[in-house]
């Protein structure tokens, strides 16, 4: 399987959601909705605080509970790799993918009704490029590549650096890493 | 930006496809599959607008439709990123409420309104009244207000019809009083994108600037280096802000006392011995005056008035010096505080050059730019009476025209000003109690002008409305900023302008034409003026629109050699440690604290600033950036809002001492900023009607600051002696 995965440095993200903006322009998403968001998350007392933001999405998981979870066929991963889409001809807007998703990372489109996600934007990453969220990100703080490539750039960072995904115990395997 | 929101948002339209949907499959590809197989869009170059930054872009477009902005991979500024407010530019050319045709104000039956006229109209009413002004009372009795890329059109046009007096809200209201303060030390203000070498610093430090928040982009850029670097981050702010979160050293340091903390560094410095002797004694003058002068501020003393404890400055002022030169001041935009702005600023540059950073690299890099010739035109007419003759007796060292000033001398019969045009500022949310004065100096002027994009409050105090079509749709002059490499850059139409808005420049043009001063615009179109600027640097506006951006070699380093600086345009030549010029004109000739007034009981401090998302007051009805902060929240620490009993996301209006009350704004409660301390994002709570996304959202913090605080010395209006308490808001 072809690999890819996000690495984001919770150590340089500021928290501007240009990534969201990026985002939503690309791939026209539809006014009010988005497929990635920025977490805070604020700890401890003033002023001893640590703040850190988190871009989040879809996960990309290698093993996939919206694609098994899919009675169409409509969610699948695109071209043998590990990325997660919607061929929207199959979806019957049934919601069972929402469901077994434990990101909460899957939207109704307006109007078609269609369920739709982050796309690691497919439509870049078939050309080479970087997902336009990763492209944009103005502190070079999010990753784009290969995990199969131990050279790759995202592979050197999570060797390197400490990192964890959000629900790993969901067994799903989460593929947008965050470096401490 | 809160996802749920956006789920909350969606959740009603969900139900309605739910019912009306049925379990069949969708008859069209979704939006990706489509874009597989897509042709290219085309690419125009362009540079950005939507702050002063100006980052080479690059419009995407499929016919006459807009798709996206990205950044110019080759631009210094954005690096082929833009920042979130530039890529939501789109939505400066969507937005619904445009200004689309020149407003003309009529009376009708005792009211009066905007109603739609002809160009031709509204631009024979102006050339009428700005001839009369001119031959009753003469040029000079005319000010212009500007802003941005397109201000250069109206300065030449303020130039040629015969006055000086134009004034941009940034220099009283934003950047002046460091650029005086600098000017006063090093004889230059600093460059704009600052100098400011982070990502070679080995120690940064940031007072009250907020990069994250503030989203200059390659300053951003430079900022996250510094941090990929392991540098040391000092973050002085009375919030946790973003920057501060990624800071080794957050001090949480008492509102207003800033001084009094750089002055404990300079004794920590002095009394430590952590400089070099050799480069003091050489390049700087003033260093006895000023080591007497700070002998009394001990870290002990200063921790009295800043809570900064005496442990964390004197470890900060050793990080400093062990980093130095390789230690920068970030000197901050937006620097009108407390009306000892300038003092502030000096207290900065004096640190600077004790610890012998100009010039050095990971200190303050040496910016170059080009030299681009002025397409010839006549000579400007001498003004009878200059910005100069009304400044300088109030504010003896301002080194540019003073918005306020102008405007306190648009007010009444017997006023200077006869007449006023604003170009692409928002001025009654810029300047405090500009709304006021705005509206006081609207009963007797005889002609006020408004240039704008969009229906912003300024346009409501205007006689004539002219609408500008946004930078998607014009071209402007070169961008030209001085850089650690040199470069021009282009702005070009990617767009047709939408209902009858024209360019800044045509319309400058234009009214010159009314004025009889056809020889100042001997062109018909700007593209000519660009293209012979470009032809005198070898190239072509042709070449230019292919690549947006060129570099030319640079003709002086970037950095001096370590332990030298260049001859400096002060006086001396030096570094003015002490200066004579500020005691020769009555003023501290060494920063001196002033402890700042502290709030009324029940009261709290109130500070604000920048979001990522928008800037100033232009983009708030902005579509696209309005998805993503439709309004601002007040940021109260958890004891104040248990104090008053309010709860996280309840709204709550604000009162300030002199009783003016805020528009309702929603509560955030939080631990990042100090108990004393409220903190807004800037920009919100329009009045505007016409802008429909925006109107009424949010808190004006620009009308709760009607306690100016003005530097003596420049003229710059201190906007952080306000205070305010709460007053509780039904549920929304």
């Amino acid at each position: 399987m072809t690999h890819y995965a996000m690495v984001i440095d919770t150590r340089t993200c500021i928290g501007c959601t240009d990534c969201v903006d990026a985002c939503r322009m690309e791939n026209n998403v539809p006014e009010g909705l988005c497929y990635d968001w920025v977490v805070e998350v604020t700890t401890g007392r003033y002023p001893d605080l640590k703040t850190e933001f988190r871009s989040e999405r879809c996960n990309h998981c290698s093993h996939a509970t919206c694609v098994e979870a899919c009675p169409t066929g409509a969610s699948q991963y695109w071209n043998g790799s590990n990325i997660v889409v919607v061929d929207a001809t199959k979806c019957t807007g049934c919601k069972a993918c929402i469901a077994a998703c434990p990101y909460d990372a899957r939207l109704i489109m307006q109007p078609q009704g269609y369920i739709g996600k982050c796309t690691f934007c497919v439509q870049r990453v078939q050309y080479g490029m970087d997902p336009a969220c990763v492209a944009v990100c103005p502190a070079h703080a999010m990753h784009f590549g290969l995990l199969d490539d131990p050279t790759s750039n995202v592979s050197m960072l999570l060797a390197e650096r400490k990192n964890y995904t959000l629900h790993p115990e969901t067994g799903n395997q989460p593929n947008v890493f965050y470096l401490r | 930006m809160q996802r749920r929101e956006f789920l909350k948002l969606s959740s009603a339209v969900a139900s309605t496809a739910l019912l009306g949907g049925g379990l069949t499959a969708c008859s069209e590809p979704a939006e990706w599959q489509k874009m597989m197989t897509e042709a290219p869009a085309k690419i125009t170059p362009t540079v950005c607008n939507i702050c002063f930054w100006s980052c080479a872009a690059q419009v995407h477009t499929r016919g006459s439709r807009l798709w996206k902005i990205t950044g110019n991979p080759t631009d210094s500024h954005s690096e082929g990123r833009l920042c979130t407010r530039g890529t939501g530019g789109v939505g400066a050319y969507a937005d619904p409420n445009r200004l689309l045709k020149p407003l003309l104000r009529v009376s009708k039956g005792g009211s009066q309104s905007l109603e739609p006229v002809s160009w031709d109209d509204a631009l024979d009413f102006i050339g009428q009244r700005m001839t009369k002004i001119a031959t009753e009372y003469g040029p000079e009795h005319f000010a212009a207000m500007v802003h941005g890329a397109g201000a250069q059109h109206f300065l030449h046009l303020a130039r040629a019809y015969g006055t000086d007096s134009v004034a941009e809200p940034a220099f009283a209201q934003c950047r002046g009083a460091r650029d005086t303060g600098y000017f006063l030390t090093f004889g230059q203000g600093l460059a704009s994108p600052e100098q400011t070498d982070m990502e070679n610093a080995r120690c940064v430090v940031l007072i009250g600037t907020h990069i994250g928040e503030n989203l200059h982009n390659s300053q951003v850029r430079t900022f996250t280096d510094a941090v990929r670097n392991d540098a040391h981050i000092i973050v002085v702010d009375p919030r946790f802000s973003v920057a501060a979160s990624k800071a080794h050293h957050w001090l949480p340091i008492r509102p207003g006392t800033d001084i009094a903390l750089m002055l404990a560094w300079m004794n920590v410095i002095l009394a430590e011995r952590r400089f070099d002797a050799a480069y003091i004694s050489t390049n700087t003058v003033g260093f006895d005056e000023l080591a007497a002068h700070v002998a009394p501020f001990t870290p002990e003393w200063a921790y009295g008035e800043t809570g900064i404890t005496p442990v964390q400055i004197r470890e900060t002022a050793r990080l400093m010096a062990m980093a130095a030169p390789a230690c920068v001041f970030h000197p901050g935009r937006h620097a009108a505080w407390w009306g000892d702005d300038t003092q502030r600023a000096r207290a900065m540059a004096i640190l600077s050059g004790l610890l012998g950073i100009w010039g050095q690299k990971g200190g303050y890099y040496l910016p170059e730019k080009v030299d681009v010739p002025s397409y010839p035109a006549p000579p400007y007419p001498t003004p009878r009476t200059s910005w100069r003759d009304l400044t300088l007796k109030q504010f003896p060292l301002a080194g540019a025209p003073v918005t306020n000033v102008v405007l306190e001398h648009s007010i009444g019969k017997d006023a200077f000003y006869k007449g006023l045009l604003v170009y692409e500022t928002n001025l009654p949310m810029t300047i405090p109690n500009g709304a006021q004065q705005l509206a006081q100096a609207a009963q007797a002027l005889d002609l006020i002008v408004a240039i704008d994009v969009q229906p912003s409050e300024i346009t409501g105090f205007a006689d004539v409305v002219l609408p500008e079509c946004s930078y998607l749709e014009r071209y402007d002059g070169l961008r030209n900023d001085a850089e650690r490499e040199p470069s021009v850059a282009v702005r070009t139409p990617a767009l047709r302008p939408l209902g009858d808005s024209k360019p800044g420049w045509w319309i400058a043009k234009q009214i010159g034409t009314r004025l009889n001063l056809d020889a100042f615009f001997p062109w018909n179109d700007y593209k000519e003026v660009i293209d012979w600027q470009l032809n005198q640097l070898g190239l072509s506006l042709l070449e230019l629109e292919k690549t947006g951006v060129h570099y030319f070699p640079r003709k002086t380093p970037v950095y001096c050699d370590p332990g030298t600086i260049p001859r400096l345009a002060t006086p001396s030549g030096k570094i003015e440690l002490f200066s004579a010029t500020l005691q020769e004109t009555g003023f501290d000739p060494l920063p001196r604290y002033t402890p700042p007034k502290t709030p009324p009981s029940g009261y709290y401090h109130l500070n604000y600033g920048r979001a990522p998302q928008h800037s100033f007051s232009r983009t708030q009805n902005n579509p696209v950036l309005y998805q993503l902060m439709p309004e601002n929240v007040v940021w109260i620490h958890p004891l104040v809002a248990a104090q008053f009993e309010i709860s996280n996301g309840s709204y709550v209006r604000l009162l300030n001492q002199d009783g003016i009350v805020s528009n309702k704004v929603r509560v955030r409660v939080t631990e990042r900023t100090r108990p004393d301390s409220v903190w807004l994002a800037h920009g919100f709570g329009h009045e505007a009607r016409g802008l429909v996304l925006a109107y009424g959202r949010g808190a004006n913090d620009a009308a709760l600051m009607t306690r100016i605080l003005y530097d003596p010395i420049m003229g710059s209006t201190g906007m952080r002696g306000n205070f305010v308490t709460f007053r509780k808001e039904l549920a929304v």
